[in-house]
């Protein structure tokens, strides 16, 4: 009955190809034995010993793991709420507070966080920018636990407040445990979300501050050598390695 | 009674710290950038002081200028123009994806569907640099292209810094954002439409462009949403892959904010842009609703 025609997959095909083939690329010559990422001369593992003795491409990498964690433990907590708040209490103004950030360009929050800071003679630098991460990290936990909430049976909370449990002891023991694979995944997502944010760092970070993202653009922008394929292709494995254990714990998520 | 009381008690303490940090953090810069374009530019960039020899200085002059300097509404024009293509082409590629997607068993289709999001978890940055590589002078489709413009006798052509280069790229990042809600429309069509269509003598065609489509529109206006806003602000792909003639509003933003440093008017753009984004989101979701709410809705009411 489904039928699928060899035009469907041909041209499906050729998007996955259009998908992949450039991300292919830049791991293959990651190992190329050539300063041009022009054609293949020889593997090597000469670009990631580069990178390992670059101090400052450490440095930064250091500053984005200090930033990452920071921002996605404050925007789980914060954001964990905002999703139990839009649940529960359909809290409107939060919800639009929570889903505006994420659905106007980047470059808003960016430039409108760059004059706030100022404006508050706050220097810019780690603080500034995992202050503006929390702030857009928030928008997709909530999101991530709201799905797994509705995906739940609210009559377990009701029936342990009829136990006689106050509303934390509820939440602590029966909402919590059972909204935690979400709480996991929305961690994850907000972890890569920070370490992989370009646009608003690059407002909020000021002079000093460089973290990978900003380094590899600096990279790019002024001398291209395959170190920034090796960088790439460790900060690949590092984001498909969450991704995999934020799947696993929650199935549901990429369905939704 | 007792429980009610806490229950607010426990809402507000719910609500509170993300609503307080939102409104710090969100809503307030968003407020001061409003002030801020109206108000004058500082005499070493930034802003001047808001309150001089006691008078409040608020003026309409960055506005003004936006309106009477034709060059920036050219280049807002440029950048609605590049994410209208950016999000036509999205839309041709995203549908055979979606459609085989929708069409698979259950047990490849979430693999097929995560085969879709992997590309765009990876970081941004690197999947501009990839086009920069494939694009660039020395690599195999340059000097392929190349190769066959000489022999045509035109002269080479280069790749890389192009407004080709800006809307592959550009195509090439907001994909996922319209495959996904296509797949979740297409997913949810009813397969004895089509069967029905084709009974009464409806050919593939007809039954795609009469049948299909229309259901479809919703998943196509909420990804044209989502690719459309986030393609107009872009300013890193045309900063990495673009020539001089592809600066789009966002690089113009860039530019106030980091390099005149005239903040009052970068306000005035970033405000033109929040407007125009928020605008077409808005339009998007208006017709979707007015379109599809009938059939889809009934649809749902009888399942």
């Amino acid at each position: 009955m489904r039928r699928r025609s060899p035009a469907l997959w041909a041209a499906a095909l050729a998007g996955y190809a259009f998908l992949y083939i450039p991300l292919v690329i830049v791991v293959v010559y990651s190992f190329n034995d050539s300063r041009l990422n022009a054609e293949w001369v020889g593997f090597t593992f000469d670009w990631y010993r580069k990178l390992f003795h670059n101090e400052e491409m450490l440095s930064a990498a250091g500053n984005s793991l200090l930033i990452a964690l920071v921002a996605s433990a404050v925007s789980t907590a914060l954001g964990t709420m905002a999703g139990v708040a839009m649940y529960r209490y359909r809290a409107k103004l939060l919800a639009v507070l929570v889903l505006t950030p994420i659905a106007i360009p980047e470059i808003l929050m960016g430039v409108s966080l760059l004059i706030f800071f100022v404006m508050l003679n706050l220097r810019l630098g780690l603080a500034s920018v995992a202050l503006a991460h929390i702030a857009f990290c928030i928008g997709f936990v909530a999101i991530v636990v709201r799905a797994r909430l509705a995906g739940m049976d609210e009559s377990l909370t009701e029936a342990a407040r009829d136990c006689g449990a106050t509303p934390w002891q509820a939440f602590r023991y029966v909402t919590l445990p059972l909204i935690m694979p979400g709480v996991i995944a929305g961690a994850l997502m907000a972890f890569t979300l920070s370490i992989d944010d370009f646009v608003i760092t690059f407002f909020t970070a000021g002079a000093g501050t460089v973290t990978l993202p900003l380094q590899i653009y600096s990279m790019i922008k002024i001398a291209v050598t395959p170190e920034v394929n090796a960088v790439s292709t460790l900060l690949m494995l590092l984001t498909l390695a969450l991704i995999v254990v934020a799947t696993r714990l929650t199935p549901s998520l990429f369905r939704n | 009674m007792a429980a009610r009381s806490d229950g607010r008690l426990g809402k507000w303490l719910v609500i509170g710290p993300p609503l307080a940090y939102l409104l710090v953090f969100f809503a307030a810069p968003a407020l001061i950038m409003v002030l801020a374009s109206f108000r004058t530019p500082g005499e070493f960039g930034g802003l001047s002081p808001l309150i001089e020899n006691g008078n409040i200085d608020l003026n309409l002059d960055s506005y003004v200028r936006f309106f009477t300097d034709s060059i920036y509404a050219q280049i807002f024009l440029k950048s609605v123009w590049y994410a209208l293509l950016t999000t036509l082409f999205c839309l041709l590629l995203a549908y055979p994806l979606a459609t085989l997607i929708a069409k698979s068993g259950k047990k490849h289709r979430d693999l097929l569907l995560l085969l879709v999001i992997l590309p765009f978890w990876s970081n941004f940055l690197i999947r501009v640099y990839a086009w920069m590589i494939i694009l660039g002078p020395n690599a195999t489709l340059a000097r392929m292209v190349n190769g066959v413009l000489a022999w045509v006798g035109h002269e080479p052509v280069p790749l890389l810094f192009s407004s080709f280069a800006v809307l592959i790229c550009l195509v090439y990042v907001h994909l996922p954002f319209m495959v996904l809600p296509l797949y979740a429309n297409l997913e949810k069509h009813d397969q004895a439409l089509l069967d029905a269509a084709q009974d009464l003598g409806a050919n593939a065609w007809q039954r795609f462009w009469r049948i299909t489509f229309p259901l479809s529109l919703p998943g196509v206006y909420a990804g044209a949403a989502l690719v459309f806003i986030p393609a107009l602000g872009i300013f890193a792909i045309p900063d990495i892959l673009g020539g001089p003639e592809d600066s789009l509003i966002g690089n113009v933003i860039k530019q106030q904010f980091l390099e005149t440093r005239d903040w009052p008017f970068g306000s005035v753009l970033s405000i033109v842009l929040t407007v125009a984004a928020l605008a077409i989101a808005g339009f998007a979701a208006w017709i979707a609703r007015g379109r599809l709410g009938t059939p889809s809705s009934a649809r749902e009411a009888r399942a």
